[in-house]
């Protein structure tokens, strides 16, 4: 497998940074493992942030399954799959890396401009996948209530969660939004959700088969709680107002820290995944060019590849802690 | 130590194969959620997340080894990467779970669920 090394260890010139060769390893390969390292403890504080809230809100934690559900093209409930999608993505894209590393270092100059294209265009998919995931997290699916608590109601029918458009009847019609045209031209507002807190409300009441779930989770079934309905028309009494989709500040999915940590996590993650492929491209465009085949070896495919792979890394641990655990 | 010349094409498919193989249990024991590791307990968490974390630990040891190639650097390199990353990792994330579960301890029973 050494065949991944552009540059022998043995080979002279390896090391550019003096005279010495510490490790045997090129200046440059060497200064990427480094900065991997403190990368790497860089996400792992994050998810050591993560697992630090999640522990501390072990019984009110939103349920991963519930809230990544979906999957191009097929409606309803289908958790884990989109992400699984993504792995695979991301995984093959770091294979196509390492086999444009093992043609640069047989000096095939083709192979490695169509291995580093195959992995650009995994790498936009991915990223195309994450945009699609965060816009459906972020438009959200089914709505909620918020309570002066700040605990999100959900509402379920035979033990699914609906949609608030599912049961609630007519439009939000009391007001409309407040924008800089038609008020105080030095004030605005965000959009007012689909329904009013009042129709929320008197839609439950009339519909009995509507029940509604809340944040708290029942340790030994490891379900959210389902209220009867008296329960849960005392719950709503609390309610303050209605919740669409997910930002910074509220999300209909339950804790505000779960939102912020997923938006927190896979941003940076998606950012890396995005200046990876920047660097990829400027690479296969060296290749293109040949600069390596002129400077007699493909050290920096290698290099660029070490990154590649690191945020394929950093991948894995996302989707087991954000999707499995 | 293989020649220089050699194509280890065949070994990054068979990493390929294995870190899928790897992920596609990992997903369906995600969708089946087997009674038996769900609803165990065992060092915090259920059995089913110590799977997870392994399996994930198995994928990060084939992608640094084999993909990042580490396996064919000089052993003290490897030692000055893995080890300093292993050990502080370790120690955060003790901490900071040990911490989280206090929280929860001290904090859960002032939380008021029902109204």
């Amino acid at each position: 497998m050494e065949a991944t090394i552009a540059v022998k260890s043995e080979e002279k010139n390896a090391w550019d940074g003096g005279g010495s060769r510490p490790f045997g390893a090129s200046y440059g390969k060497m200064m990427m493992w480094f900065f991997i390292v403190s990368d790497a403890l860089t996400f792992s504080g994050f998810l050591a942030a993560y697992g630090l809230t999640r522990f501390k809100f072990i019984d009110s934690w939103p349920i991963a399954d519930q809230v990544f559900n979906h999957f191009p093209f097929i409606h309803g409930d289908h958790p884990m799959l989109f992400v699984a999608l993504m792995t695979f993505i991301l995984i093959f894209s770091s294979v196509t890396m390492v086999l444009a590393v093992d043609a640069g270092h047989r000096m095939k100059k083709t192979q490695v401009t169509w291995y580093m294209l195959l992995t650009i265009i995994g790498g936009l998919i991915f990223l195309g996948s994450q945009a699609w995931e965060w816009k459906n997290f972020i438009g959200g699916t089914y709505g909620a209530v918020k309570t002066t608590e700040g605990q999100v109601l959900q509402f379920v029918k035979e033990g699914h969660q609906i949609a608030l458009s599912d049961f609630v009847v007519g439009a939000h019609g009391e007001r409309t939004t407040h924008t800089r045209e038609n008020g105080l031209w030095f004030e605005s507002e965000a959009a007012l959700p689909t329904y009013s807190l009042q129709q929320v409300i008197s839609s439950y009441e009339h519909n009995p088969s509507v029940l509604i779930r809340t944040e708290e989770i029942d340790l030994e079934t490891k379900e959210k709680k389902i209220l009867s309905r008296e329960e849960g028309s005392r719950y709503l009494l609390m309610a303050t107002k209605v919740v669409e989709g997910a930002n910074l500040t509220e999300n209909e999915y339950g804790k505000t820290l779960f939102a912020d940590f997923f938006f927190f996590i896979t941003g940076f993650h998606g950012f890396h995944v995005f200046s990876g492929i920047l660097i990829n491209i400027i690479v296969f465009f060296n290749v293109i060019l040949g600069t390596y085949e002129k400077r007699g070896h493909y050290n920096m495919v290698e290099k660029v590849g070490l990154y590649w792979h690191f945020v394929d890394l950093v991948w894995v641990f996302v989707f087991t802690f954000f999707y499995l655990v | 130590m293989a020649h220089a010349q050699e194509s280890h094409t065949k070994r990054i498919w068979i990493v390929f194969g294995f870190l899928c193989i790897i992920t596609m249990v990992e997903v369906a024991l995600g969708i089946v959620k087997p009674e038996g590791l769900y609803f165990t307990q065992f060092l915090g968490t259920s059995l089913l997340n110590w799977i997870f974390i392994i399996l994930t630990l198995v994928k990060a040891y084939y992608i640094v080894w084999a993909f990042m190639h580490l396996e064919g650097e000089k052993k003290w390199f490897r030692r000055a990467i893995v080890w300093t990353v292993v050990f502080l990792i370790s120690y955060l994330v003790t901490l900071l779970l040990i911490e989280g579960g206090y929280l929860f301890e001290t904090l859960a029973p002032l939380v008021k669920w029902d109204y």
